[in-house]
């Protein structure tokens, strides 16, 4: 008979203060909590009496992993607010900006986070020691995604070149032409990394997931789209909260996101691979077919390959971005305010980031609603703990605390982002 | 060199949008030679590894919030040989110190629909307002070099060579146009710390004080020249009170346009 109580008090290899509780007795899993113990910052009641364009460096602080989500989402929301459309060359040096974060932070997720676990190693300086080519090849990646965030938003943490409107200073040609030679190499070397990453062991676990994206018709998601699941929905942003609400529960700081009248949603790149795998460029495409991966990926343990399919995606879409980029003449948009509610919603590399603002005449913020990705996920990831668990009782309390921590870490949560966020403890009675 | 006689770092979080730490990882060409001098030995972003105090350095990231973070960061003091705190919200309470100037309890009912499940202090504030620190390195967020130049001093037993001068020196040696003479656009520049190299008037607007005041600055001042900008008093409320509003120059400036 199990019973037993597994705990993790302060989860590791995330962003962010999370706990795990997990209590089985009797060999029936009875408690499941996923707490988000980060302390609440009150980003949403801060950006009241705030001016409109401030707004991408205000919310870029909800997160130092993916600030650039939160500057597009901001800014796409107050730009429809204005009436204001953000198109052709600056529209594209957005693209090459969120690429660059996607770059980062995968590489940043998948090697120096996730893949240790896989590998059974407690981080990436000890998995460095047996792998130090895989390691050093993952840091120069990375770095190629932060030079892409260096070279367009001014430094690589908290950028400070976007703008609502477009940038304060856009590059020349020439500037960008010098990301081409190192963006060649990472797109090779994401190609193979896809290969690695397909050749690990994952646990079992399959779960009927609700795919939250959002989806565009030209193109794989970053900044732009409507927003759909693989159950029926499919919706202009303005409906969000009438398909979406957001729950208070005692043990975290982070509200939790579900479909209304159904349940919970997985965003993030399961989803955004799932509902758009149409779209993937051909090298990205092309990776995921040679390395067996379906078109729709239900193990969530195999992100991590859905996230190097993506690496490829960013690499193939900057290199062609740089391409083709003409310098406009004016780098931004002149952008007057005018009352009103918008919304923005762009694809953080962890899943989708929901904005809404209302703002007055005088362009002075009156209400925010942010929903970050990570606190619209953790029912999901409480879902599949509790299935996870309950198929794999006759785990050691050892193992079955790691590969608990590891199903967390599948959604590269970002807990400072989602309280605006994680501690395990697994009890067994 | 065996691993047990390497300096043993920790890093702590509290309040804060895990950005400073980030940058620890983002020196991608010096990290795996910072692993090697020394021993990593508390980065739970980085690693699962947990090895027991006394730490010879621990970098603190993020602001006082909750009363048991109030409690925490005297656990890590006494643990530690030097405590260095890094980026804006640890030195200075950082962008959740805007609820210093309101009242934290209308804060929770706009965010929050049950309140009574959220623990928070009235004030977020920098941790040396609660233990005695031994280096505050400024910045939203740090300057990944001068956080290996910090660390670097440190290992070494010499002062760390971080100015205190302002953005402005950074400018005239970038050989940038000053924004604010040539297009009329608010800088805080003249009042802010150096550390990030000028980028904001490099890429041609105005600084927004990420690295908190200098030494010495003349606030009311640049607020006058503002004035003359045609800036309105809540334009330069707002100006002064952003990523280090609570910090004290910042702060009363802010407080003189209410």
């Amino acid at each position: 008979m199990n019973n037993r109580v597994i705990k993790v008090d302060y989860l590791a290899r995330v962003e962010g203060e999370g706990q795990l509780l997990v209590k089985i007795k009797n060999d029936a899993v009875t408690d499941v909590k996923f707490s988000i113990i980060e302390p609440p910052r009150f980003f949403e009641a801060f950006l009241r009496g705030r001016h409109f364009t401030e707004a991408p460096d205000i919310t870029a602080r909800i997160c130092g992993i993916c600030p650039v989500a939160y500057q597009m989402s901001s800014c796409h929301a107050m730009e429809s607010i204005c009436g204001v459309k953000v198109d052709g060359a600056l529209r594209e040096l957005r693209r090459l900006l969120y690429c660059g974060e996607w770059i980062e932070s995968h590489a940043l997720h998948v090697f120096m986070l996730h893949a240790p676990d896989f590998l059974g190693y407690e981080d990436s300086i000890q998995m460095a020691k047996d792998h130090p080519d895989l390691v050093k090849n993952a840091l120069k990646l990375k770095k190629i995604g932060n030079e892409i965030m260096i070279l367009l938003g001014g430094r690589e943490i908290h950028p400070i070149n976007p703008k609502v409107g477009g940038f304060y200073k856009v590059p020349t040609k020439k500037q960008l032409q010098g990301l081409v030679e190192p963006l060649k190499w990472a797109l090779d070397f994401a190609i193979e990394s896809v290969k690695i990453m397909a050749g690990l062991e994952f646990p079992e676990l399959e779960r009927d997931y609700e795919f939250v994206s959002l989806r565009h018709p030209d193109e794989y998601p970053l900044c732009e789209g409507d927003i759909v699941s693989n159950k029926g929905i499919d919706i202009e942003l303005s409906k969000f909260f009438d398909y979406f609400e957001e729950q208070h529960v005692p043990h975290s700081t982070s509200l939790h996101a579900v479909v209304k009248d159904r349940d919970d949603y997985l965003t993030g790149p399961m989803a955004r691979y799932a509902n758009n795998y149409d779209k993937l460029t051909p090298k990205a495409k092309k990776a995921a077919e040679d390395a067996g991966l379906p078109k729709v990926v239900l193990n969530p343990f195999k992100s991590i390959i859905v996230r190097a399919v993506e690496m490829v995606f960013a690499c193939e879409e900057a290199l062609r971005v740089v391409d083709e980029y003409k310098m406009p003449d004016k780098a931004y948009v002149e952008v007057k305010s005018k009352a009103g509610v918008g919304f923005g919603c762009s694809e953080a590399p962890r899943g989708i980031c929901f904005h809404r603002y209302e703002i007055d005449d005088g362009g002075i913020i009156k209400d925010a609603r942010i929903l970050a990705p990570t606190s619209q996920n953790q029912k999901a990831i409480e879902k599949d703990l509790r299935q996870f668990v309950e198929n794999h009782l006759d785990l050691s309390h050892e193992k079955m605390t790691w590969q608990c921590e590891q199903a967390i870490r599948n959604y590269d949560p970002c807990i400072s982002c989602s309280c605006h966020f994680l501690n395990l403890q697994i009890e067994r009675e | 060199m065996s691993p047990i006689k390497k300096p043993k770092l920790a890093v702590w979080k509290f309040a804060s949008c895990d950005g400073c730490q980030l940058s620890l990882l983002d020196c991608e060409d010096e990290l795996l030679a910072i692993a090697d001098a020394v021993h990593i030995a508390n980065f739970p972003e980085a690693s699962r590894a947990v090895a027991k105090g006394p730490y010879d350095i621990s970098l603190v990231e993020g602001s006082i919030t909750t009363p048991h973070d109030a409690e925490r960061i005297h656990k890590i003091r006494r643990s530690s040989k030097f405590l260095i705190t890094i980026g804006a919200c640890a030195t200075s309470g950082g962008i959740q110190a805007l609820r210093n100037f309101k009242d934290v309890n209308d804060f929770i009912s706009i965010v929050y629909a049950n309140p009574e499940y959220i623990e928070t202090l009235n004030k977020s504030t920098p941790i040396a307002d609660h233990v005695f620190v031994d280096f505050e390195l400024r910045g939203c967020p740090i300057n990944k070099y001068q956080l290996v130049e910090v660390l670097n001093a440190y290992l070494n037993g010499r002062k760390p060579n971080i100015p205190q001068y302002s953005v402005c020196v950074e400018c005239k040696r970038k050989g940038n146009v000053c924004v604010m003479v040539a297009t009329g656009a608010p800088c805080l520049g003249p009042v802010t710390q150096a550390g990030c190299g000028a980028i904001c008037p490099t890429y041609q607007r105005g600084c927004f004080g990420c690295f908190g005041p200098k030494e010495t600055p003349n606030t009311s001042s640049l607020a006058d020249w503002y004035k003359n900008l045609k800036l309105s008093e809540d334009d330069i409320m707002r100006y002064f009170r952003s990523f280090n509003a609570f910090a004290e120059p910042f702060r009363k400036e802010s407080e003189a346009h209410e």
